[in-house]
C-alpha cells in the first residue's frame, strides 16, 4: 500500500484575546451570573431593586460570608472543611453557655463576664480546629473524612451543652454586632466586610497567603521548594475554625437564640459561595474576591426568589441547578488550564 | 506573537523523522497542532492527501495519530497496567474490565520495551524514566499510524534508549511513521531517516540524516560560532577532585527501603560530585532522600559536621540543602507567573510578613537574564514557556538561595545544547562560590561534563568511584 505523504502547512493563530478570556473564565462567569440574576429580578419585581432590599441581601449573606472566608483558605489548599457550620453552631452555643440566661432556660450554664465568654468561645473553636489540623497533618486523615467526624463532634457538643433547650442571651456587645446597626448599615455587614477584607489582605499580600496558593497550586512542588506544607495545612484549618467561630457567635446574636441544628444550612451555603465564586476545587486558583461574588450570587438568588412568585419547592431545585452549573464551569475552567499546561 | 510562522512540514510513510531546535523553537507547538491539542491555527494539514482539521485530541487519535507529550500525561493514581491500556482496557462478556487480561497484556507490552515492573503498582510511585516508558508503550502499541514522541528519552538511560530505538525501527519497518523530538543530537542522527531543524518558530532545514552531521545541525539550530560545544560531552576527561576542601555533607551507611542501601559518601565545598547509574539503580531516590523527601531507614547524615535528621523537605532546606528534581511537574507552579516560581524558595529571606512582589520581580529578572530564559518576561504564566525554558526556571529557583549543598537531579533534562552549556557555566560558578554540588543523572554526558568526582551506582549500592583519573563515557558505562 503506497500512500502519498502526510503533509501540513501550519501557522499558529491562538487569538490572544480569546486565550485571555478563556483563562479568566472562572472569574468572568460568576460575575456575569450575578449581573444576569440582578437584572432578571429587577425586571421581574419592583420591590427587588431597592436600597432597603440591598441592605437585606447583605445582611442575609453576612454570616455565610464570615464562615466562607476560612473555607476559602481551605479550598485554596485543595482541602475541604465540612465542619464549618457545626463549629459555628458549637461556638455560638459555648458563648451562650458562658452567658447568664433567663431563669426559664434550664441548662447547667456558667455565667461569666462577656469578654471571658467570648474568649472561651474563640478558644473552643480554636481547639476544635486544632483537632482537625492534627488529624489532617499528623495522622494523615483526608480532610473530607476528618472534618466529617468533626461535624458530628460539633453537633454532639451542641447537644450536650443545651440539651434540647434554647438559650437567648449573649454578651451585650456581641448582641449589638449581630443585631444592631449604625445608621442604615447593620453592624453584622460591617463585621463581615472587615473579615472578608482581612482575608483578602492575608491571602494576597502576606507570605502565608502566598504559601496557601503554592500549596494548593502544586503540593509536591511546594514541598520540593522547602515549604512546610503540613504547617500551612494546619494553619488553614485553624483559620477556618476561627472564622466559623466568629460567624457562629454573630449568627447566634443575629438570630436571637442559640440552639441545636441552627446552622445546618450554612455548610452548603458557604461551600456554594466559595465554589460559585469560582475558586478552584483543585486548589491554587481563586480568592476572597471570588467568594464575595459567589456570596452575592447566592444572596441575590435566595432573596430574589422571594420577590417573585415561585413555588417554594421549586426554589430548592433552582438553587441546586445553579450550584451544578457553577461546578461545571469550575471543572471546565480547570480543564482549559490543564490542557494548556499539557501542551508545554 | 505567533509561536510558529509559515511552517511547511512533510512526513513520509515509514520514516523516522527527527525534529531538533532550541528551547522555545516551536517543536512542541507544531506537534500539539498535529495531535489536536491546539485546535486554533492557520494553514492546512493533509493526511494521505485528504485535508483534515482536528478539533480535539480525540479527533487525531481517530485519524491514527498518537503522541507522547513532553510533560507526561499519565494518571499517577492509576496502576501501570491501567495507564498502558488507558481507554482500551480489555473487557469480558459482561462488559466489565477483565483485570487478569489487562495485567497480562500490559506486562507483555512492557516486556517488549525491555522493562519489568509490577503492572499493579500505582504509576505515580515509579521514577520518571519508567513513567516515560509506560507512556511510550501506550502510544507505540496503540496501533497509531503516525507516532509523535516529544523528548521521549529525556529521563532514560542508555540501555532503555537502545531498546526503544530498535523498537522504533521495527515500528517504522512495519510502514508506520514516527516523529522524534530530542535534544540529544547523537541520538537523533543515529535513529532518524530525515531530520528537520526549527528555529524561532520557522523550519530552517530538512535533510536526510545520512548526509549531515552534528556540526551542521548545531550551526542551523543556534548559528555558527558555537565551536567546542560537543567536545565537552565526548572523549576522555580528567577528573580533579579537591581533597583539601572542607567536607560539607557526609553520609554513612544510608539506606531507604526498596531503593538503595549502604551508601556512604562525602561532598566537599566547591566540588561537584556526580552520581551516575542506569534507571532503577537508586541514585534518583538517593537524591530525594538527601532532601528529606524519601524517609531514610538507616544510616547517618552530617551537614557541616553536625548530625542532621531530615524529617521533611522544610527541615532539609533549613539544614542548607537544596534540590532540583528531574520532573518539572513536581517542581513548578504551572499556573503562577515566572517570578513567583523563582522566588518561592527564598520568600522567607526577602519578606517577613508582607510579600514584596517588586523585589521578587527584580530577583527573577536577574536570573531570567542570567539563564537566558525566553521569553524574558517574568510576569508570564509559567505554562506558556516551552519545556526547556521551564526547566531553566526550576534551576533559577535555587540560584537565589545559595545553599550549602545543591542536589541536581537530571539538571539538563530537556535543554538544548546551548542551554546545557549555560547550566555548566552556572554549576561552575556555584562551585567557585564554595557550594557542594551533587549531580545525579542517568545520562553519562551530564555527569561527565559537570562532575569533579564520580560515583557509580548499581542496584542500590555504590560500586565504583572515579577520582583523579581519566574517565570516558565507555568506562562509565562499563562500571554501571
Ligand atoms: N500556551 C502558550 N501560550 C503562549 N505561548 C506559548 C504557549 N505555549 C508555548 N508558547 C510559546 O511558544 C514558543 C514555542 O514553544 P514550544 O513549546 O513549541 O517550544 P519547543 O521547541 O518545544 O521547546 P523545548 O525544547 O523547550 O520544549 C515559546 O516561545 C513558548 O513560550
Ligand atoms: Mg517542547
Amino acid at each position: 500500500m503506497s500512500s502519498p505523504p502526510a503533509d501540513a502547512t501550519i501557522r499558529n493563530r491562538t487569538g490572544p484575546t480569546m486565550a485571555w478570556l478563556r483563562g479568566q473564565l472562572r472569574n468572568i462567569a460568576p460575575f456575569a451570573t450575578l449581573l444576569a440574576l440582578a437584572i432578571l429580578f429587577s425586571v421581574a419585581s419592583p420591590s427587588f431593586a431597592t436600597f432597603d432590599n440591598l441592605a437585606n441581601i447583605l445582611q442575609q449573606v453576612s454570616v455565610t460570608g464570615i464562615i466562607a472566608v476560612g473555607l476559602t483558605f481551605v479550598i485554596l489548599c485543595a482541602e475541604i472543611d465540612l465542619s464549618v457550620a457545626s463549629l459555628a453552631n458549637a461556638t455560638g452555643i459555648v458563648l451562650a453557655f458562658f452567658t447568664a440566661q433567663d431563669a426559664s432556660v434550664n441548662i447547667a450554664n456558667i455565667p461569666l463576664p462577656g469578654v471571658a465568654a467570648v474568649v472561651l468561645a474563640v478558644l473552643a473553636s480554636l481547639a476544635l480546629g486544632a483537632v482537625n489540623a492534627f488529624g489532617l497533618t499528623v495522622i494523615g486523615i483526608p480532610s473530607f473524612i476528618m472534618t466529617l467526624a468533626m461535624l458530628q463532634i460539633g453537633a454532639g457538643i451542641c447537644a450536650l451543652l443545651v440539651r434540647g433547650q434554647i438559650a437567648y442571651n449573649v454578651p451585650d456587645f456581641i448582641a449589638t454586632l449581630g443585631n444592631g446597626a449604625i445608621g442604615p448599615l447593620p453592624w453584622i455587614v460591617v463585621v463581615a466586610a472587615v473579615i472578608l477584607l482581612l482575608g483578602h489582605v492575608v491571602l494576597t499580600y502576606t507570605r502565608f497567603g502566598r504559601y496557601v496558593y503554592m500549596v494548593g497550586g502544586n503540593r509536591e512542588a511546594a514541598e520540593y521548594s522547602g515549604i512546610n506544607v503540613k504547617l500551612i495545612l494546619a494553619a488553614v484549618m485553624l483559620v477556618s475554625a476561627v472564622c466559623s467561630g466568629i460567624g457562629g457567635m454573630l449568627g447566634v446574636a443575629h438570630f436571637g437564640s442559640a440552639q441545636q441544628n441552627e446552622f445546618d444550612n450554612y455548610l452548603l451555603d458557604s461551600i456554594s459561595a466559595v465554589v460559585v465564586g469560582g475558586t478552584s476545587l483543585f486548589g491554587g486558583q481563586g480568592g476572597i474576591g471570588n467568594t464575595v461574588v459567589g456570596l452575592l450570587v447566592l444572596g441575590v438568588l435566595n432573596n430574589g426568589l422571594d420577590h417573585v412568585r415561585i413555588d417554594s419547592f421549586l426554589k430548592i431545585l433552582i438553587r441546586g441547578l445553579i450550584l451544578l452549573l457553577a461546578l461545571i464551569i469550575n471543572v471546565y475552567a480547570q480543564r482549559l488550564r490543564t490542557r494548556e499546561a499539557a501542551a508545554g | 506573537m505567533a509561536a510558529l510562522a509559515g511552517v511547511d512540514f512533510t512526513l513520509a510513510k515509514g520514516e523516522i523523522h527527527g525534529l531538533v531546535g532550541e528551547n522555545g523553537a516551536g517543536k512542541s507547538t507544531l506537534m500539539n497542532i498535529i495531535a489536536g491539542v491546539h485546535p486554533e491555527y492557520e494553514g492546512t494539514m493533509r493526511i494521505n492527501g485528504a485535508v483534515v482539521k482536528f478539533r480535539s485530541i480525540r479527533d487525531s487519535l481517530a485519524a491514527g495519530i498518537g503522541m507522547v507529550h513532553q510533560e507526561l500525561s499519565i494518571v499517577p493514581e492509576l496502576s501501570v497496567a491501567e495507564n498502558v491500556l488507558l481507554g482500551v482496557q480489555p473487557t469480558n462478556r459482561l462488559g466489565l474490565i477483565d483485570w487478569k487480561a489487562m495485567y497480562r497484556e500490559a506486562e507483555a507490552q512492557l516486556s517488549r520495551l525491555g522493562i519489568r515492573v509490577d503492572p499493579r503498582a500505582p504509576i505515580g510511585r515509579l521514577p520518571l524514566g519508567l513513567q516515560q516508558l509506560v507512556e511510550l508503550a501506550r502510544v507505540l502499541f496503540s496501533g497509531a499510524r503516525i507516532v509523535i514522541l516529544d523528548e521521549p528519552t529525556s529521563a532514560l538511560s542508555p540501555p532503555e534508549v537502545d531498546v526503544l530505538f530498535s523498537l522504533l525501527r521495527r515500528v517504522r519497518d512495519s510502514g508506520r511513521s514516527i516523529i522524534f523530538i530530542s535534544h540529544f543530537l547523537d541520538d537523533i542522527l543515529h535513529v532518524s531517516d530525515t531530520i528537520t531543524i526549527f528555529r524561532n518558530g520557522r523550519r530552517i532545514a530538512t535533510a536526510p540524516a545520512r548526509d549531515i552531521d552534528k556540526a551542521w545541525i548545531i550551526e542551523r539550530m543556534i548559528g555558527a560560532g558555537h565551536r567546542e560545544l560537543e567536545e565537552s560531552y565526548t572523549g576522555e576527561i580528567m577528573l580533579n577532585s579537591r581533597p583539601d576542601a572542607q567536607v560539607v555533607l557526609t553520609a554513612e551507611g544510608l539506606a531507604a527501603i526498596g531503593a538503595f542501601r549502604d551508601v556512604s559518601l562525602q561532598v566537599r565545598a566547591g566540588e561537584v560530585l556526580g552520581i551516575y547509574g542506569f534507571l532503577g539503580s537508586g541514585q534518583l531516590e538517593l537524591a530525594r532522600a538527601l532532601f528529606g523527601k524519601l524517609p531514610i531507614a538507616a544510616g547517618t547524615l552530617r551537614i557541616d559536621g553536625r548530625a542532621a535528621r531530615l524529617r521533611s523537605t522544610a527541615a532539609a532546606r533549613r539544614a542548607g540543602i537544596a534540590f532540583v528534581p528531574e520532573s518539572r511537574r513536581s517542581m513548578l507552579f504551572a499556573q503562577e507567573p515566572v517570578y513567583k516560581n523563582v522566588s518561592v524558595s527564598i520568600l522567607d529571606r526577602i519578606s517577613r510578613l508582607w510579600v514584596r512582589p517588586s523585589a521578587e520581580r527584580e530577583i527573577a529578572r536577574q536570573h531570567v537574564g542570567r539563564l537566558q530564559i525566553r521569553p524574558p518576561r517574568v510576569e508570564r504564566r509559567l505554562n506558556t514557556l516551552s519545556g526547556g525554558n521551564q526547566q531553566k526556571v526550576a534551576l533559577a529557583k535555587w540560584l537565589t538561595h545559595l545553599p550549602r549543598v545543591l542536589v541536581l537531579s537530571e539538571p539538563t533534562r530537556g535543554m538544548d545544547v546551548g542551554a546545557k552549556d549555560d547550566v555548566m557555566t552556572i554549576v561552575r560558578s556555584l562551585r567557585a562560590q564554595g557550594i557542594g554540588v551533587v549531580v545525579v543523572s542517568t545520562e553519562p554526558e551530564t555527569v561527565l561534563s559537570l562532575a569533579d568526582r564520580i560515583l557509580v551506582m548499581k542496584r542500590g549500592t555504590i560500586t565504583r568511584e572515579f577520582a583523579n583519573e581519566v574517565v570516558s563515557k565507555d568506562r562509565l558505562l562499563a562500571a554501571a
